[in-house]
């Protein structure tokens, strides 16, 4: 059941707790509960809205940055992860396996904020090797939805056998 | 000129069905909605429109062989023995057809003379009625009753059983009561169907749809498998309906039969729809996974405010319908679907369309959005609380 509530949380983060607790037969409070328990565990680690920014008619800009970088002989990869993660422009952080250590996804305002903190945080970090950022120029799908709705949707009959 | 007498005198006898009626009236009307479609809410998964888009792109759009393509006969047999532990040949026991319907049409063309008995538990699926029909047999309706659970019972189709009986029909999960037939179930009738040496044909059209327990066919039971003819198809069980992919499975000696008809009257189930239906059985799996529990998850959400708003509604273990009894409404369930329809443009279908023991229910079915499901909730109970 917990899997089943998490995959429902993940679609909607919006979903009423009563809809929770009748979709998975149970009722309120031991959804409660075990949302409660799933936040204190870290389980849920927070709820966000995916925002198509294009349709608010807001200038973002985001961008994402392969980052090389050398381990630390305790720590590996970890401390200079965390130095990087710290920074509130930085969306996502992830150390990945290629010619790269890492990806980071940043949010800016403006191109030159970004260039700006590629300058001045990212790459004088003692450790990062260099940087290859990659402009964002459109998106198409975020944590599975698509941005540019077709609206054209088929559809059912009103009734059928 | 005058049609009238140039029609074949069964079809012109022969009533439109009762969810017809309903679509017509529901369709003129303005911000109409509807809980009254039989066939799932998901966009076919990707993988498999693909697969009909490549093989139309790359010219496979050839006739197949009549039973249809080898390669999807032997996936659908390696998905019947993985899934239900069910062995056919895919050479001689599988027969590929447009949709579960022509099967139910070819298959009782095949077996039935004039005169002969057809055992049709009820409330059922409103086509096999009309198609025993139209092949000059005799439809002997047995009820399922509420109170057990909707399955067929033994001393119901002993009353049934006759010397001018040919086959009985099963569709186990039920369109339109969600019921279902556990191996015990089947086993308490097993003696009957052996004795009388009768057909069965089960339309298993449903079977991905079962809650919290495993399918079971009937021709799993020892002794029956060479009594089944096992009907089903892709439409439920992988949201393609619009393909129109269904098959048979059977003994070899019926299949030939059944592939006489089928050769002349369709040749061969459409090309690109087959070569989707091979992606669909191959990998396919986890799609089924994923619609069976958000259907699981809706079906708990309806019962639950059905009952809340004074519905008597028994949990289903299948299919994507639910079947309340609105009889302490008093009303009929035609009435009951006129006036909701009338008041709150809500579209159910009434019970009575799934024969003589649907009356006094309506089917409503869950394969809408969480949205859609409560707004029609709304409507209802304002419509209830209106009587």
């Amino acid at each position: 059941m917990l899997k089943e509530m998490l995959s429902l949380l993940e679609k909607n983060a919006r979903i009423e707790v009563s809809d929770l607790a009748a979709l998975l037969n149970t009722d309120e409070e031991t959804i409660n509960n075990k949302i409660k328990e799933c936040e204190d565990n870290n389980v849920i680690a927070g709820y966000h809205t995916i925002i198509n920014w294009d349709n608010a008619n807001t200038e973002t800009v985001k961008a994402m940055i392969a980052v090389s970088s050398t381990a630390e002989r305790d720590t590996g990869y970890d401390h200079i992860a965390e130095i990087i993660a710290n920074y509130p422009e930085v969306d996502s952080l992830y150390l990945v396996s290629g010619k790269t250590e890492f990806i980071l996804i940043i949010n800016g305002s403006t191109m030159r904020e970004i260039a700006n903190f590629i300058a001045h945080r990212l790459a004088p970090i003692e450790g990062v090797i260099s940087t290859e950022t990659m402009f964002i120029l459109k998106e198409y799908k975020i944590m599975g939805a698509i941005m540019d709705k077709d609206n054209n949707k088929a559809e059912r009959l009103l009734m059928s056998l | 000129m005058i049609f009238d007498e140039l029609i074949n005198k069964q079809v012109k006898e022969m009533a439109p069905s009762g969810i017809r009626k309903f679509f017509d009236i529901a369709s003129t009307k303005e911000g109409v909605i509807s809980l009254g479609v039989g066939e799932p809410d998901f966009i076919t998964p990707y993988h498999i429109r693909e697969a009909a888009m490549y093989a139309i792109k790359n010219g496979k759009t050839f006739y197949t062989a009549n039973l249809g393509l080898l390669e999807l006969r032997q996936e659908i047999c390696n998905y019947y023995l993985r899934k239900f532990n069910l062995a056919y040949n895919p050479e001689t026991e599988c027969l590929v057809t447009v949709g579960g319907s022509e099967a139910i049409d070819i298959v009782l063309r095949a077996i039935l003379n004039e005169g002969d008995e057809v055992i049709l538990p009820t409330p059922s699926y409103v086509a096999y009625a009309p198609i025993v029909e139209l092949s000059k047999g005799k439809v002997i309706e047995v009820t399922m009753k509420e109170e057990n659970g909707f399955k067929l019972k033994k001393e119901e189709l002993l009353k049934a059983i006759s010397p001018k009986t040919k086959a009985l029909i099963i569709n186990f999960p039920s369109n339109p009561t969600g019921g279902i037939m556990e191996y015990e179930d089947y086993l308490e009738i097993a003696q009957i169907i052996k004795e009388n040496n009768i057909l069965v044909i089960s339309d298993e059209i449903y079977a991905e749809l079962t809650y919290d327990k495993k399918h079971v066919s009937i021709a799993n039971i020892p002794g029956l498998r060479e009594n089944t003819i096992i009907i089903n198809g892709f439409s439920k069980a992988y949201s393609m309906t619009g393909y129109r992919i269904g098959y048979i499975l059977a003994a070899n000696e019926l299949v030939k039969m059944f592939n006489k008809i089928h050769q002349y009257t369709i040749m061969c189930a459409t090309t690109s729809s087959q070569f989707a239906a091979i992606a669909a059985a191959k990998n396919g799996d986890k799609d089924i996974v994923e619609m069976y529990t958000s259907f699981k998850q809706r079906r708990n959400y309806i019962v639950k405010e059905l009952n809340r708003i004074g519905l008597k509604t028994h949990m289903p273990e299948g299919a994507f319908y639910v079947f309340p009894s609105i009889k302490s409404t008093k009303m009929t369930s035609n009435e009951f679907c006129e006036a909701l329809l009338d008041k709150e443009n809500l579209a159910l279908v009434p019970g009575s369309a799934f024969g003589k023991d649907g009356e006094g229910y309506v089917r409503i079915s869950y394969a809408y959005s969480l949205e859609e499901i409560k707004e029609a909730i709304t409507r209802l109970e304002r419509f209830l609380n209106s009587l």
